[in-house]
């Protein structure tokens, strides 16, 4: 028996098959679509909405509400999301903007997930289809889950704006602009009074999910944002990882290059 | 396998087909509607040879669920010579843009996205158009010299 296909024009109808039996979600088709072009051998099932309310965006003024079908394209459009501008199209190149989805890039396995890693440091939040009671969970413990756990359709990811200048994101290809990465990082540093409080630091394609670097936030809590200030947490840049080696690059490059890139991206250094 | 039917608007003519369930619009748009200017390149959205418009919006044709482009205009590159070639496949001839002509289609379609939106493109906006394709033969300066000479041409031609 051949692939079947089953689009819905409400998002919970869709939830509910998936939730029924062992389909998958079908967003943009950026990831999907490559299994189902190569033969699909366990796969039978391919769900899908039409549902408006997966690309709407809502921007207020602290909080910032991404539809789970919302494109890169669309986010690159918009013009209240400018400091997502560089992590949408750091997502392929034209055409893959135009099809990837935020909530399709939530399970992108390595070395991909780049808009995740931006996502991470700005504390994200996801909401699913299958929870009418709006509840949201970290971000990070879908990514910690989300290969054990059955596939959850997502609705939004909901993000707070940042204050001005204190997110960056950095991708580091061999081949530029928008190929596979070495890593990704994205940090979010608020400043009180000259000193860091509260960091996030996330990092792409330095494990098997993005991941936030618990450590070298710790080590730039109550810091200056200035090559002294940042010393230790580029010492620890690497503390407790493991990064996988593929045709990119390999653990040792990784580990190399991820002091480097950590000080170029918390000092705002071009690159 | 099932089959489901889809209408679309291909290049300016309407076409009904029935396509097998997950079916990708490269093979519909080949196999099915018979437009072979389309090519496939790796079926896996890296190489950027079967780019498309679908309603004015540039994707990978092999990427795309047939069923899913169900009412929509499909543009490829058979839709861009009027009578007489367009700019663009000029300036890629004058300026040796193609080699083997594998990746040209794909090329021709993200120069004209490009060029629908910023008429007077930066070298880095090229580059940046055309970063999700790839080319074996060119080296990719022949591509850029010809895109940038394509927009010349046609802002001129838009002046006179």
């Amino acid at each position: 028996m051949g692939l079947i296909v089953k689009t819905f024009d409400e998002v919970s109808q869709a939830s509910q098959l998936l939730s029924d039996g062992d389909g998958l979600f079908f967003g943009g088709g950026t990831i999907l679509m490559r299994v189902v072009n190569d033969g699909a051998p366990n796969l039978s099932l391919l769900v899908r909405t039409t549902d408006p309310c997966m690309r709407t965006i809502t921007v207020a003024k602290d909080k910032i509400i991404l539809g789970g079908g919302t494109t890169m394209l669309d986010i690159i459009n918009h013009q209240e999301l400018e400091f997502l501008h560089a992590p949408a199209r750091a997502v392929g190149g034209p055409a893959i903007h135009a099809m990837a989805t935020v909530g399709g890039n939530l399970y992108a396995r390595h070395p991909f997930g780049d808009f995740t890693t931006a996502l991470l440091a700005l504390s994200a939040t996801v909401r699913f289809a299958d929870d009418d009671k709006g509840k949201e969970i970290p971000l990070e413990e879908l990514l910690k889950d989300r290969e054990s756990l059955p596939r959850r359709i997502v609705t939004s990811v909901v993000i707070s704006r940042p204050a001005d200048d204190i997110f960056r994101f950095i991708k580091i290809c061999r081949v530029r602009p928008h190929r596979q990465p070495v890593m990704t990082l994205a940090a979010c540093l608020p400043i009180n009074e000259g000193k860091i409080i509260n960091a996030r630091i996330a990092y792409g394609a330095m494990a098997s999910t993005p991941i936030r670097i618990t450590a070298v936030e710790h080590a730039l809590e109550g810091r200056a944002l200035d090559p002294s200030g940042i010393r230790d947490a580029v010492a620890v840049a690497t503390d407790g990882l493991s990064p996988p080696t593929d045709a990119i690059a390999t653990e040792w490059y990784r580990r190399e290059v991820a002091p480097v890139h950590l000080k170029h991206l918390l000092l705002g250094n071009s690159i | 396998m099932n089959k489901k039917p889809v209408h679309l608007r291909v290049n300016g003519v309407e076409k009904s087909v029935f396509v097998d369930e997950g079916a990708n619009l490269l093979d519909v748009l080949r196999r099915s509607i018979g437009d072979v200017s389309v090519k496939y390149g790796c079926g896996q959205g890296t190489c950027g040879a079967c780019g498309v418009m679908i309603d004015g919006v540039l994707q990978l044709s092999c990427l795309c669920l047939a069923e899913a482009a169900d009412g929509s205009n499909i543009e490829t590159v058979n839709s861009l010579a009027n009578g007489d070639l367009h700019p663009l496949q000029q300036a890629f001839m004058d300026n040796f843009g193609a080699q083997c002509g594998f990746c040209t289609p794909g090329m021709l379609m993200a120069a004209r996205a490009l060029l629908d939106k910023t008429p007077s493109p930066t070298r880095e906006q090229v580059i940046e158009a055309i970063s999700g394709n790839i080319c074996r033969c060119t080296g990719y300066e022949p591509i850029i010299h010809a895109i940038l000479d394509a927009a010349d041409r046609m802002t001129s031609q838009q002046k006179t």
